[in-house]
């Protein structure tokens, strides 16, 4: 039996994940709607890492559930994901694409979830061995002794120890279970690797090496999307930064000015940076919005300082100095 | 002071997950506990809130030593502590309304009158509005809930808090708010803080001190 390679790195110029335009909405009692992602746009290529990064309940991990198709019923989709064809396998559009493709060629193959909480993620009741192995045999086919081989190969690809192998999830620590649910994800070698929240609840040491982790994965050629609140772990692998509010997408950047050097332009952004404990560590004033009740101008002016009559018209994604930004009063560059 | 003096203490006979460990609190101080996941500082936490009785050694609240620990410790005991947890979705009551959530140590002490203008005074401080106010916790996100436990703790006032890992599923900007609530409440009242948790950079900007959990434990 061979362990598929890795896919190989494609040239940045041709993203691998193109998603245009979209938007998630939930229907609720009484007709109301709640927009949970509005016109959301990015692309990704492989080998590359973009942090989506934002406040809690601001629609980050809706997205991620659209991009994999698990939203629930009452979900209205709008847009385009548009994962590129790669080999055998063509082009598809994850948002409009049926079930049984999703289940069958999308899910595990060709994008893989590494999950929140990976010990709820994974089965209590059977051992990470039997777990692997029944991944390997559905995904790659692989059958008798060289499933076994395969099993120890799977695990060692995210250092997870061998010894380790006969336990059940309970027994495992955070790092393990991450690991071993990492593992898991990378079975069926998919091109796109999704993190919703990989690092909540781990402590610092375990955060920083799961991220190194996974940027060793998208440094093999993979394309890696990381949902995280999580600043310090978004600074530590991603080449891109998207900060989303409300729903909407308000400032993508080269992570290496928005953490260092010039820093965010918006000025949500701004404010989500400065209340880490080792910079300012003051709050943003008030809370976001409800996502059933949002204002028909930008949805950060209540809590905005720099807001001014015309925030109350919706601003819109406009490229700038190194940057997009959603913001009448973005900051200025001057460029060097 | 709230002082824990070689307290061992676990979940099974014979196998404690705490032992020997002390560590002390003046009144007004701030104390950060500094450990990695596992090493048994919620457990601790849980004792110097007495939630959880140790196997051996002591904690003494303001000079008097504890004896009972969950309903057995005097009401003055208990409520002279709030405690919050890392979790709020395990720490709330799903059938209640966040306003009841709060309101909930008052109810249970016999002081319904002061309901309605604590419960309003704490949702400003911790900035939860009145619509959130008349949720239940399925219906407000995590950072919401922990603003409703943060209030709950406050409630009655308590001289001591005990804080674990009270941010860790929170995100930087509600993180850097809480911490402003508890540290405004403390200046107010002069209450003295536990806050336990993992993460270095977070404890050491927030507390007078911090301390390691090897430092103050022995290895189990």
């Amino acid at each position: 039996m061979t362990t598929p390679e890795p896919p190989a790195p494609s040239p940045l110029s041709s993203p691998l994940l193109s998603v245009r335009g979209l938007g998630v909405r939930f229907r609720m009692r009484g007709g109301r709607h709640v927009a949970a992602v509005t016109d959301a746009g990015f692309d990704l290529a492989a080998g590359e890492c973009l942090a989506l990064v934002g406040e809690s309940g601001c629609g980050k991990s809706v997205l991620a559930s659209a991009l994999l198709g698990l939203l629930p019923g009452n979900a209205q989709t709008t847009g385009s994901a548009l994962l590129a064809a790669r080999g055998p396998a063509g082009e598809v559009d994850l948002l409009t694409a049926d079930e049984r493709t999703l289940a069958r060629t999308v899910r595990g193959r060709r994008v893989g979830l590494v999950p929140q909480s990976p010990a709820a993620h994974l089965t209590p009741v059977r051992t990470v061995r039997s777990q692997l192995a029944e991944v390997l045999r559905e995904l790659t086919g692989v059958r008798g002794p060289a499933l076994a081989k395969a099993v120890e190969a799977a695990a060692a690809r995210t250092a997870y120890p061998s010894d380790h192998l006969d336990r059940y999830p309970h027994e495992l620590s955070g790092g393990l279970a991450q690991r071993a649910a990492t593992a898991l994800a990378l079975i069926g070698d998919a091109p796109l690797l999704l993190a919703d929240e990989p690092t909540t609840g781990l402590d610092r040491e375990l955060v920083d090496r799961t991220a190194d982790e996974l940027r060793r994965h998208t440094d093999d050629g993979r394309a890696l999307l990381m949902i995280t609140h999580d600043l310090a772990a978004a600074q530590r692998i991603a080449d891109r930064v998207a900060v989303m509010y409300a729903g909407r997408i308000v400032e993508l950047a080269d992570a290496d000015s928005f953490f260092g050097g010039d820093g965010p332009r918006h000025p949500y952004a701004r404010g989500l940076l400065d209340a880490l404990p080792e910079r300012e560590f003051t709050a943003i004033p008030g809370t976001p919005p409800e996502l059933g009740d949002l204002p028909d101008g930008c949805a950060f002016a209540a809590r905005c300082p720099r807001a001014t009559d015309i925030c109350a018209t919706l601003p819109v994604l406009t490229p700038g100095h190194g940057s997009s930004v959603a913001c009448h009063h973005a900051e200025e560059r001057v460029d060097a | 002071m709230l002082e824990l003096l070689g307290i061992t203490a676990g979940y099974e006979p014979g196998a404690p997950v705490v032992r020997g460990a002390s560590v002390t609190v003046a009144p007004g101080e701030s104390v950060g506990l500094l450990g990695p996941s596992g090493c048994g500082k919620s457990t601790l936490a849980r004792v110097a809130a007495l939630l959880h009785r140790p196997d051996a050694g002591t904690v003494t609240i303001d000079g008097t030593r504890a004896t009972g620990w969950r309903h057995r410790a005097p009401k003055a005991r208990r409520t002279a502590i709030g405690v919050v947890f890392q979790q709020p979705r395990l720490a709330a009551d799903p059938r209640l309304r966040l306003t009841d959530l709060i309101a909930e140590p008052l109810r249970a002490g016999g002081r319904r009158a002061e309901v309605t203008g604590r419960v309003g005074e704490l949702a400003r401080t911790v900035g939860l509005t009145d619509d959130l106010l008349g949720r239940r916790p399925h219906e407000v996100s995590d950072g919401q809930l922990q603003r409703a436990c943060l209030a709950r703790a406050l409630v009655l006032r308590p001289r001591w808090l005990v804080c674990d890992e009270m941010t860790a599923m929170l995100d930087a900007s509600t993180t850097a708010a809480l911490v402003t609530v508890v540290e405004e409440y403390r200046r107010a009242e002069g209450a003295g803080l536990l806050a336990v948790g993992h993460d270095r950079v977070l404890l050491e900007r927030w507390c007078d001190r911090t301390v390691r959990w090897t430092e103050i434990a022995e290895a189990v």
